[in-house]
Order: structure tokens, then C-alpha cells, then sequence
């Protein structure tokens, strides 16, 4: 079929639906206007709200106390530095390590590809806290990792709980598998004959990989770190049961502030700024690594 | 040059069950865990084999309960986000329409949100305009950033089908409903069986958009988080090991039952 004949019949089709996309997205978009968007508009306005009295029992009233924002960001700017350092780490960790098992289920292991995709998912049904909670015990100080690793004198503390060390390591296990499957996806979608193409042209085997496989990959790439840093930085579960008092990551502080000790204003004006700052890093990462495609 | 090459696939191949045993590691030490006796409170190291535990999974009436709220929100969560992430990815990829710029942004910004955010702002709107916190806000909570992560899913299956399937049906003259029904749907469905269970695990497992808007409601996350002060009981690692265990054996028998298919029709 020539494509003017095609175009002739498509069109009046595309043009007796043109209601349907717009009737599918509205429930959800609905929703998300409901319960996204308006939520972080009402954050904006907490986080420019005034006490009412002294007590957080007496409430806040609405003002524009935009020095809500600089008392936040001058007491709690480490925190902030620490989470983008740990996450950051824990995302650079988590590509090296998922790369090469990423690759291997997408060009090897073609019996065990389904089996292996398996056990990295299944064990979102055993709570993360749970397992965040038996890196606990593995890590123990009495345990076998730390033993060995004291006896060869590679910690510098003695100990691997209670330091940052334990923190990225925790994050770097929890984030691992958002990191494996959007690589996998990407990586399987490459045809196997482009590489071969390229051994029979000559080209070495690092040549393969960097002109032909890690291009193709990109897209894998880009939304596995995302999916990894995101989440990673927003944190606080890995700090708070793997860390000591000194890693306190931002969503530590948020948390407490907005639970604990119900300073609103103060605990949105962080959510806030913490919010502008990751979508402003996204945006610069997106638009260097040259994607639009952002779902 | 031979044994280069197979030194560089052994490499490869033992890294990779190196990162799976990685994986893995944790819940070796939930299921072994199931299995003691602790000797105080904190059931962090082996003490003595016992089957305690396995026999008596309800002794703590709050385990029991905050595991039925979890599965209960969770299977909510999944019927709706399921079907409103459904639709909005049937128009994402099937249709061109003013907006779908916007919509596709509008999707992803839930996933560029870290989570402590989402929750906080959601409880500032409860806050705000005075909806008592509980199951209800748990379930709303949780449904909006579920949705971006189905329309993800359900957008990738869909992105690799042949529109030509559709036009050939249509071209037999079955009407826009039976194309979908019998082409489109079909074709999609394991891309939405996949989002539901991401959905399903999203929402059991999620503890901190919950923690934030749960009110006096104990999820199992919640009621975890409770426990690792005082000492998590090993009923706690019972049920993780059975929801572990559980869904490998569900993977494997739908895999046998789908080979059983495929050599029933080939």
C-alpha cells in the first residue's frame, strides 16, 4: 500500500475519534491535578505560613514568610550536601554493578534470563525495611563481614554500622534492582547483528562496546540512574536504621520536622526547595544527555 | 584469542550470580531468622532453631491485622491505578492530541518526585482542608504515584506492537470495539498484568508515603517500623519469607503453564 493510500484511509478514522484520548486520560489526569499538583500548591503555601502562637498546637496562619525558605536552607544545607553526595555515590555504584549483569541477561544467558529477572524483582514482596533491617545483622560487628574485613585492616573505623560507609551501602542495595531493569529493557532491545556487524568490520572488542552498545544503551541508562538517584536522595529509612547521627540525609530532617516535631512551614519550605532542586538537576541531565522521550 | 574470550564470558557470567547472591543475601537472613528463637527481644542473631514462629504466625494479633489492611489497600491500589494508568497510556501511545506534551509531563513528574515530598504534601493538603487521616488517605495517597509508574510499564508493551495488527483487523471490517477486544487488549495484557503486580508491590511495601498520611491505620510496613525498636518478632519474617517464597512459585507455575500452552498450539 502506497502511503497516499494509506493517509487517505487513516485519516477520517483518527478524525471520528478525536474525543477518545481525551475521555482516556481524564480520570487520571483528574486525579493527578486532585491529588499531585494541588497538594504541592498547598505545600508552596505551608511553606510561606507564620506560627500562630508558640506551641505547634496553636496552628499557623497563612503569610508569605519567605524567610521561612533562609532560616531552612542555613540550618540544614549539610543535609541537603550529605543526601546528593550519598545518593550520587550510591547511583554511580549501582551502574557499575548493573551494567554487566544487564548485559549478560540481554546477550547470554538465554535460559536463565526470565529466572534471573525473577529473583531480582521478587524481593520487593519481602519488606524493604525488612531487608534494610538484615543488613543489620550481616553488618554486625560481630558478624563475618566485618570480621574479615578487620583482619586485613580495610576499615578505618572498625566497624562498617553506624557510618556513611553503611548508609550508601544500604542504598546502593535497595536501589540496585531500579537500576537493573530499565538497563536490561534497553539493552535487549538492541539487535545482536548490529554488534556482530561491527566484529566483522574490524572493530575491536571496546570499540564494539563504546560506539555500538553503550550509545544504544543510553536511554536504559538515563532513566535507570534517575529511577536510582531520585528515590535514593529522597531517602531517610537506610539513614535512619543503617547510620549514625552524623549521616542524617535531608528526608531525615523533613521527616522529623514535619512528624516529630510538626514545624510545617519549615518542613515544606525544605520539601520545596529539595523539590526545585531535583527537577532543575533532571532538566540539565535530560537536556546534556539529549532526550525527550521523558515515559 | 580463544581463551581470552572465554576468560571474558566466565568473568561476565560469575559476576552476574555474585550480584544475584548480593540480592539474595537479606533474604537468606529473613528465612533463617524465621526460624529462631531469639534469646531477648532483638531477633538479630541465631540463638536456636525453633518452629515456633511457623506454627503460631498470629500470636501478635497486630501482625495479623496490619498484613490483611496492607493486602487490602494493596489490591484497591491495583484495580484503580491499573485501569486509570491503562487508559492514559492507550492515549499516549495510540493517539496524537493537543496536550500529550503536557500529559506525558504531568506522568512523569510523580516519578521525579522523591517520596518524602509527595507524602508531605499530601499530608499538607489533609492538614489544610481538615480530612481526617486513615485507610482512606492511605489509598490516595498511594494510588497517585502508582499510576506514573503503570503508565510506564503498560507504554513500553505497548510502544513494541505492530499497528498494523489493528488496521489488518479493521480492514476485515471488525468494528473499533472488536479490534479491541480481540487484537489490541490481548496484545497489551501482559504489559497491564505486569503493572498491576508492580502496582500490587509498590503498595504493600511502600512505608513512606504511607507513614505520612496512615493516621492511627497500621500497615505491615508500618507495624515493622514500629517493631525495630523493641525487636521485630520472627512471625514478621514468617510472613516475608511466605510472600517471598510465594511469589517465585507463582512466577514458576505461570511460566509452566504457558511453556504447557505454547507446545499445546506449536
Amino acid at each position: 500500500m502506497s502511503i497516499a493510500q494509506e493517509s487517505i484511509i487513516a485519516k477520517p478514522v483518527k478524525r471520528r475519534f478525536k474525543r477518545t484520548p481525551y475521555l482516556l486520560i481524564l480520570p487520571g489526569i483528574g486525579w493527578l491535578f486532585l491529588f499531585f499538583v494541588f497538594p504541592l500548591s498547598t505545600l508552596l503555601a505551608t511553606s510561606l505560613q507564620k506560627p500562630a502562637g508558640i506551641s505547634p498546637d496553636d496552628g499557623y496562619l497563612p503569610a508569605f514568610k519567605v524567610s521561612n525558605y533562609s532560616n531552612a536552607l542555613a540550618e540544614y544545607y549539610p543535609q541537603f550536601f550529605r543526601a546528593f553526595l550519598y545518593a550520587g555515590i550510591a547511583t554511580v555504584i549501582c551502574l557499575l554493578l548493573a551494567y554487566p549483569i544487564a548485559y549478560y541477561m540481554a546477550f547470554r544467558a538465554r535460559k536463565y534470563r526470565n529466572f534471573m529477572l525473577v529473583l531480582i524483582v521478587a524481593p520487593f514482596f519481602a519488606s524493604f525495611l525488612l531487608r534494610t533491617n538484615a543488613w543489620k545483622t550481616i553488618l554486625s560487628g560481630d558478624g563475618f563481614v566485618v570480621s574479615v574485613l578487620n583482619s586485613i585492616n580495610l576499615l578505618p573505623q572498625d566497624r562498617i554500622l553506624n557510618t556513611s560507609l553503611a548508609v550508601v551501602a544500604g542504598l546502593t542495595y535497595n536501589f540496585l534492582p531500579f537500576m537493573i531493569l530499565p538497563l536490561y529493557t534497553s539493552l535487549e532491545k538492541i539487535d545482536p547483528r548490529l554488534i556482530e556487524a561491527a566484529g566483522d568490520l574490524y572493530s575491536p572488542p571496546s570499540q564494539r562496546f563504546w560506539k555500538v552498545v553503550w550509545p544504544l544503551s543510553l536511554p536504559g541508562v538515563i532513566s535507570g540512574t534517575l529511577l536510582t538517584f531520585i528515590p535514593a536522595s529522597g531517602d531517610y529509612i537506610n539513614a535512619e536504621l543503617l547510620g549514625s547521627i552524623k549521616d542524617k540525609m535531608i528526608g531525615n530532617v523533613i521527616q522529623s520536622q514535619f512528624i516529630d516535631l510538626r514545624d510545617y512551614p519549615t518542613a515544606s519550605s525544605l520539601s520545596f526547595t529539595f523539590m526545585a532542586i531535583i527537577l532543575v538537576m533532571i532538566y540539565l541531565y535530560i537536556r546534556k544527555a539529549g532526550t525527550d522521550d521523558l515515559v | 584469542m580463544k581463551i581470552v574470550k572465554l576468560i571474558r564470558e566466565k568473568t561476565l557470567q560469575v559476576f552476574s550470580v555474585l550480584i544475584i547472591a548480593y540480592l539474595m543475601l537479606p533474604l537468606a537472613v529473613i528465612i533463617l531468622l524465621s526460624f529462631n528463637k531469639p534469646k531477648g527481644r532483638q531477633n538479630t542473631s541465631w540463638n536456636e532453631f525453633s518452629l515456633d514462629a511457623w506454627t503460631n504466625i498470629c500470636r501478635d494479633q497486630t501482625i495479623c491485622s496490619s498484613f490483611a489492611t496492607s493486602i487490602k489497600i494493596g489490591l484497591l491500589v491495583t484495580i484503580i491505578s491499573t485501569i486509570v494508568g491503562t487508559m492514559i497510556s492507550f492515549a499516549l501511545v495510540r493517539h496524537r492530541y493537543r496536550g500529550r506534551g503536557a500529559t506525558s509531563l504531568l506522568i512523569f513528574l510523580p516519578l521525579a518526585t522523591p517520596e518524602v515530598i509527595l507524602g508531605a504534601s499530601l499530608l499538607a493538603l489533609f492538614l489544610n482542608i481538615f480530612i481526617p487521616l486513615g485507610f482512606w488517605t492511605i489509598l490516595l495517597a498511594q494510588i497517585t504515584f502508582t499510576i506514573s509508574f503503570v503508565v510506564v510499564v503498560v507504554n513500553a508493551r505497548l510502544a513494541g506492537m505492530d499497528p498494523r495488527l489493528e488496521q489488518a483487523a479493521m480492514d476485515l471490517y471488525a468494528t473499533p470495539l472488536q479490534t479491541f477486544r480481540y487484537v489490541t487488549f490481548p496484545i497489551a495484557l501482559p504489559g497491564i498484568m505486569a503493572a498491576a503486580l508492580l502496582s500490587f508491590s509498590l503498595s504493600f511495601d511502600d512505608f513512606i508515603v504511607t507513614t505520612f498520611n496512615s493516621g492511627r491505620v497500621v500497615t505491615f510496613p508500618i507495624y515493622i517500623w514500629g517493631a525495630a525498636q523493641r525487636g521485630i518478632p520472627p512471625q514478621v519474617n514468617v510472613i516475608a519469607s511466605l510472600m517471598f517464597l510465594g511469589s517465585l512459585l507463582l512466577v514458576l507455575v505461570a511460566s509452566v503453564i504457558s511453556k504447557r500452552r505454547k507446545a499445546l498450539y506449536t
